[in-house]
């Protein structure tokens, strides 16, 4: 029992014999027996292990650690014996007490037997042996406790107080002395054992190397295979012990070295370095620090390094540990790698996400916005155009004037929703481009009259084409035009006082500057057109004069447009005759830069990058005081950059701005101008009108000077005025004061062949100016009944020559002639001159005014020409109805005979044909126009019966009439909406079929599809 | 105006669309009367049995005459129908429909049948819509 205690406080002391400072690096360790077995199958090489001895013995005698390792060592043993001698001691006293008590028992026993002794003789009770033991036992139980060995098992058979029982009794007592006296004789042994092991035990070195042994077997066995060198070097950083699993290197190449001297490469400075560094703060630290050396290649190593300190407080060198760290690092490094790309894909798909999110939201917005503009203009024109009817109705000054409001109202949002399809068409790519042929000074012109018609301050417009800009080039001249526009009509809104021009020149490597030079290129000795803008009536028009507008008198001109077509012919062809159409004997490609340029408010400096962008105005005070989308100069930019071209702009604020586009355009050598009749005509009138004036006809300078409300009555112009559509629609004022003579004037011809509806669109807005300033014109005007209207037909044509003295104006349209058209659609032909002079005169008698007559022009020509074929009564009044609810007014003919006779006789927009008809059908009807269409005549139509009637009033000869004819839209009205039906429809040539009875829903989808 | 008139008037009208005598297009004519033409649909239904008239004679004839000239029968009732659908008179239209069939089956009897039954149903829709303008007339004097 002992001896097992003595173990445990063996182990107990083992595990404390550890000193405290190696953290957590404690030696657990089994009882000294239980894992020899293990140890021994390890085989523990211990050559990686190279130590200076020498070093290590100074280390343990005058570094602090060692020395208080050792301390430790020693007080430890020391105190492990303490506690053994304790043990012993306390072993002893054990024995001793023992002892006592048993010499206490054996002095009882005596008293008891002098007891005894005594009772003997005085008691002579007679007690039962059993009684006896009953009466006994109570009476010694104090006694019996104090005795060590009980005497229980005493058991005395003889009568108490008999010989025999005292002599049994006797031996009892003798036997238990006897034990009590072997136990202490085996106490005594036991402690002579103790003693004897307290002296095999006496020598401590022997056990501590034993443990030390244990603790080194272990720290190999852990050691063995780790990829850790420990190493200890002084303070001149000397390797004094190197423990290296993998060396490299014998023991005399690495003690008593440095690390530089043992190898080098990268790294080694750094390890250096950070060793001296811990050595000189005293602070123990850990880095990663890459080698890359020749002994061992490529390997990181994290490094621990700690100062070790003499007992003095000095640093007398550093412990050091490493552990290689080369794949952790390089599968770090992956990962962070690996982390990084995901973190940067993430990003990037995130990113994408918006973008497509962006996209696809921006294409989606694009697509409402071009389908709600579309939506929204079909409804809008409708309510502009019943607007611009009820104008034309009996309505009084306030009616008008409120009607006026509404009409520009409509148009400026008909503007914005036409500038949202356009860019819309830009972007999507829908827009194509066209070659044609036009005339830059003719467009620039063109472009100035218009803004001059509708201007409304007091601004010189001017306009210049450089010599070297040829007569005719090619393009798209609808976008050029559309740009000229947006940017002029840009430059007018932001300037008030100063000038808007145009500057047009030939771009060559060496002439950019020419725009510079053309500044100054307005001079006395080029034809000078001048246009006065007059307040009262705004009308477009230019007076041809040579001199400047103060100009009073003119001689008698001459003009070629008498007669027309046949005299501008020739005027083309001698003016074609000039330089300019021999300068190019092929066609060639020439790069026209175009100036738009103002004095106006100008454009601060923060806003030019965003000034091309869709929505953006330079401020939001600009858009509140101008008003506008901001969409004009994005659809410029984007009509440009289509075209190959580029437009940029140069501006300083309230100084004005510049904005520059250039194009290229193809030359073509020959100028073919007898296929380009009308845009000849028009030329000619104005090379006619020069021709009297000034030779210069290459060059063009416009100036369109600021209206002079003033000087109306002084002023003496012959006013001309032309829009600037091929399809020319133009008309001539001239008025004289002073009763002066005449020069003879006449209507440029309009021959409109085409009924492109863009055109008519831009024909409209032409001459909307004058048509809104009625109001304001007739108040000035002397005359109230002066108010012309001009009808203008598309495919009509007018010839009016006008030879009054006193000519206001001229109007041209049957409502003027008194005629109340009920049917607007009617052939319009003013071929009749009587009539026109017969006006004429009449207003002559009315108003000797001397200012300027008010003209408005109506163009009821937007308002489609509709043929109904019908021959049911109650179809015909209920279609008819319902057309005028909408505004239309439409021809009605009664079967297919009349249907081909209508047609020949003038044109419609919109043919609705019944299918069943007597006489000719309707899919017969269509079949004939068809043909007609095609071919160019009625042999079909001769052939089937009906006589080809010559229609009275148009000129037989005209090849235009009959030539250039659009496929008219035919549209089937069926009584069964039968699949079979319809493919008939579609098989005879008509575009499409709606089913009877005719609904308001069918015809309105018709008219919108087919007209508007 | 008399309320009580104008409700009853109401009320017929709901009736003759309910029974099937009239059916949408009447309504597109009730929507072309406007100030100038007040009585556009009188005016429209009065044209429709002028005009009718003498469609149904020629039909008369050509049953009497040629019974099984079922093209031409066909190619009036056609006019006839488109007439009848412009004035909306459904009843009318649907025997229009059924005689057109019989023509298209070459049964002369049902086309005879037929014709006696779209004769009637005119006849019906005259009366009810006489009686309809009458009394629309006098409610809103």
């Amino acid at each position: 029992m002992e001896n097992n205690n003595v173990e445990e406080m063996d182990i107990e002391s083992l595990s404390s014999m550890w000193p405290e400072d190696i953290n957590g690096k404690q030696f657990n360790i089994e009882k000294p027996g239980a894992d020899q077995a293990m140890l021994e199958d390890i085989f523990i090489i211990e050559e990686p292990k190279i130590v200076d001895f020498k070093r290590l013995v100074e280390l343990t005698n005058y570094s602090e650690k060692g020395s208080s390792q050792l301390a430790y060592l020693v007080k430890n043993w020391e105190y492990r014996q303490a506690y053994a001698v304790r043990l012993l001691r306390e072993e002893l006293d054990t024995l001793s007490k023992q002892k006592q008590e048993s010499e206490l028992k054996e002095l009882e026993i005596t008293e008891e037997h002098r007891f005894e002794q005594e009772s003997y003789g005085g008691d002579k009770r007679p007690i039962s042996v059993l009684d006896e033991e009953y009466d006994i036992l109570p009476d010694f139980p104090r006694k019996i406790k104090h005795v060590v060995v009980e005497n229980k098992g005493l058991e005395i058979e003889a009568d108490y107080d008999t010989v025999i029982y005292w002599k049994q009794r006797a031996r009892h007592l003798e036997e238990l002395l006897e034990a009590s006296i072997q136990r202490e004789q085996i106490l005594v042994e036991k402690l002579q054992e103790s003693i004897k092991n307290l002296e095999r035990q006496s020598s401590p070195v022997e056990e501590l190397s034993q443990i030390l042994k244990r603790a080194d077997h272990y720290l190999h066995f852990i050691l063995e295979t780790a990829p850790v060198t420990i190493g200890h070097q002084d303070k001149d950083l000397r390797y004094r012990f190197m423990y290296n699993p993998y060396p490299s290197l014998q023991e005399e190449e690495i003690i008593g070295k440095t690390d530089a001297e043992i190898f080098t490469g990268g790294g080694v400075k750094e390890v250096q370095d950070f060793k001296r560094e811990v050595l000189e703060k005293g602070l123990p630290a850990k880095r990663e620090i890459t080698f890359e050396t020749q002994l061992f290649g490529a390997k990181t190593f994290l490094i621990y390094v700690e100062p070790v300190f003499s007992k003095a407080g000095e640093t007398i060198g550093v412990n050091y540990m490493g552990m290689e760290i080369t794949d952790q690092v390089r599968k770090r490094e992956k990962m962070a790698k690996v982390r990084e790309e995901i973190a940067v894909q993430k990003a990037k798909e995130s990113e994408l996400n918006k973008t497509i999110h962006i996209t696809e939201e921006t294409m989606r917005a694009k697509e409402v916005l071009a389908t709600m503009s579309h939506e929204i203009r079909s409804p809008l024109s409708g309510v502009v155009s019943m607007a611009e009817i009820l104008s034309t109705t009996n309505i009084d000054k306030e009616q008008r004037q409120i009607l006026k409001v509404m009409l520009s109202t409509g148009d400026l949002i008909l503007q914005l929703i036409n500038d949202i399809l356009d860019l819309s068409k830009v972007e999507s790519g829908v827009l194509k481009l066209e070659a044609t042929k036009f005339r830059p000074r003719e467009v620039v012109k063109g472009v100035l009259q218009t803004a001059a018609g509708s201007l409304q301050k007091v601004l010189t417009l001017e306009g210049h084409v450089a010599d070297d800009v040829p007569v005719q080039v090619i393009g798209d001249i609808l976008q050029i035009r559309r740009i000229l526009n947006n940017l002029i009509s840009n430059a007018i809104k932001y300037t008030h006082k100063g000038k808007v021009g145009i500057k047009l020149y030939k771009i060559t490597a060496l002439s950019c500057d020419l725009r510079e030079g053309s500044k100054g290129n307005i001079t006395a000795d080029r034809s000078v057109f001048s246009a006065i803008i007059r307040e009262p009536d705004k009308c477009l028009s230019l007076s041809q004069s040579g001199s400047d507008l103060n100009g009073f008198l003119e001689g008698p001109r001459k003009n070629s447009h008498d007669d027309e077509p046949e005299t501008p012919v020739i005027n083309g062809a001698s003016m074609d005759g000039g330089e300019e159409n021999h300068r190019h004997p092929s066609e060639t490609t020439m790069w026209i830069g175009c100036d738009v340029y103002d004095t106006g408010i100008g454009i601060p400096e923060n806003a030019l990058p965003t000034l091309f962008k869709k929505y953006m105005q330079v401020s939001a005070d600009t858009a509140r005081k101008y008003g506008g989308t901001g969409l004009g100069l994005a659809i410029c930019k984007q009509l440009v950059e289509l075209m190959g071209g580029h437009l940029t702009v140069s501006s300083q604020e309230h100084r004005g701005s510049t904005f520059t586009f250039v194009l290229p355009y193809k030359v073509s050598p020959q100028c073919d101008n007898s296929d380009d009749p009308d845009e000849l005509s028009d030329m000619n009138g104005h090379d006619a009108m020069l021709d009297s004036h000034d030779d210069d006809i290459s060059s063009g300078t416009f100036i369109f000077g600021p209206r002079m409300l003033g000087s109306l009555s002084s002023s003496s112009s012959s006013a001309r005025a032309q829009n600037q559509l091929p399809n020319r629609v133009a008309f001539n004022a001239t008025h004289k004061l002073n009763g002066l003579s005449d020069d003879p004037t006449s209507f440029p011809g309009s021959s409109m062949p085409s009924k492109e509806v863009n055109s008519l669109k831009d024909a409209c807005s032409a001459v909307d100016g004058p048509a809104t300033s009625c109001q304001q014109e007739t108040s000035m005007m002397q005359s109230p009944d002066s108010n012309y209207k001009v009808t203008v037909g598309s495919e009509r044509e007018y010839q009016h020559k006008e030879y009054g003295q006193f000519q206001d104006t001229f109007k041209v349209s049957t409502c003027s002639s008194g005629v109340e058209s009920k049917e607007v659609s009617e052939k319009v032909r003013l071929t009749d001159c009587q009539e026109a002079e017969e006006i004429q005169e009449r207003f002559e008698r009315s108003s000797q005014c001397s200012s300027s007559k008010g003209q408005e022009i109506i163009e009821s020509k937007l308002k489609p020409r509709i043929l109904l074929v019908e021959d049911n009564k109650i179809n015909v009044v209920v279609a008819q109805s319902m057309m005028t609810r909408m505004g239309h007014k439409i021809d009605v003919v009664n079967n297919g005979v009349e249907a081909v006779r209508a047609v020949q006789s003038s044109s419609y927009d919109l043919i609705l044909m019944d299918v069943c008809m007597p006489v000719v059908d309707g899919l017969q009807a269509t079949r004939l126009i068809r043909s007609f269409e095609e071919m160019g005549n009625w042999d079909a139509a001769v052939k089937a019966g009906i006589e080809y009637q010559v229609p009275q009033n148009t000129a037989p000869n005209d090849p235009q009439l009959n030539l250039l004819r659009n496929r008219i839209p035919i549209i089937g009205m069926t009584t069964n909406a039968l699949s079979e039906s319809a493919d008939e429809c579609f098989a005879n040539g008509m575009d499409s079929f709606i089913s009877k009875p005719v609904t308001f829903q069918n015809l309105k989808e018709c008219l919108e599809q087919y007209v508007m | 105006m008399d309320r009580n008139l104008q409700r009853q008037v109401a009320n017929m009208r709901k009736s003759l669309f309910d029974q099937g005598y009239l059916d949408e297009q009447f309504i597109q004519l009730e929507d072309l009367r406007d100030d100038a033409n007040p009585n556009f649909v009188e005016e429209i239904v009065t044209l429709f049995y002028t005009d009718s008239a003498k469609l149904i004679r020629n039909i008369e004839n050509a049953l009497e005459n040629n019974p099984s000239d079922f093209e031409r029968l066909d190619d009036y009732m056609q006019q006839f129908k488109g007439r009848s659908s412009s004035i909306g008179a459904k009843k009318v239209k649907t025997e229009c429909s059924q005689f057109r069939e019989y023509c298209k089956a070459g049964n002369a009897e049902g086309c005879i049948r037929t014709f006696q039954q779209l004769k009637q149903e005119l006849a019906t829709l005259r009366r009810k819509l006489e009686t309809y303008f009458e009394m629309a007339r006098q409610a809103n004097t």
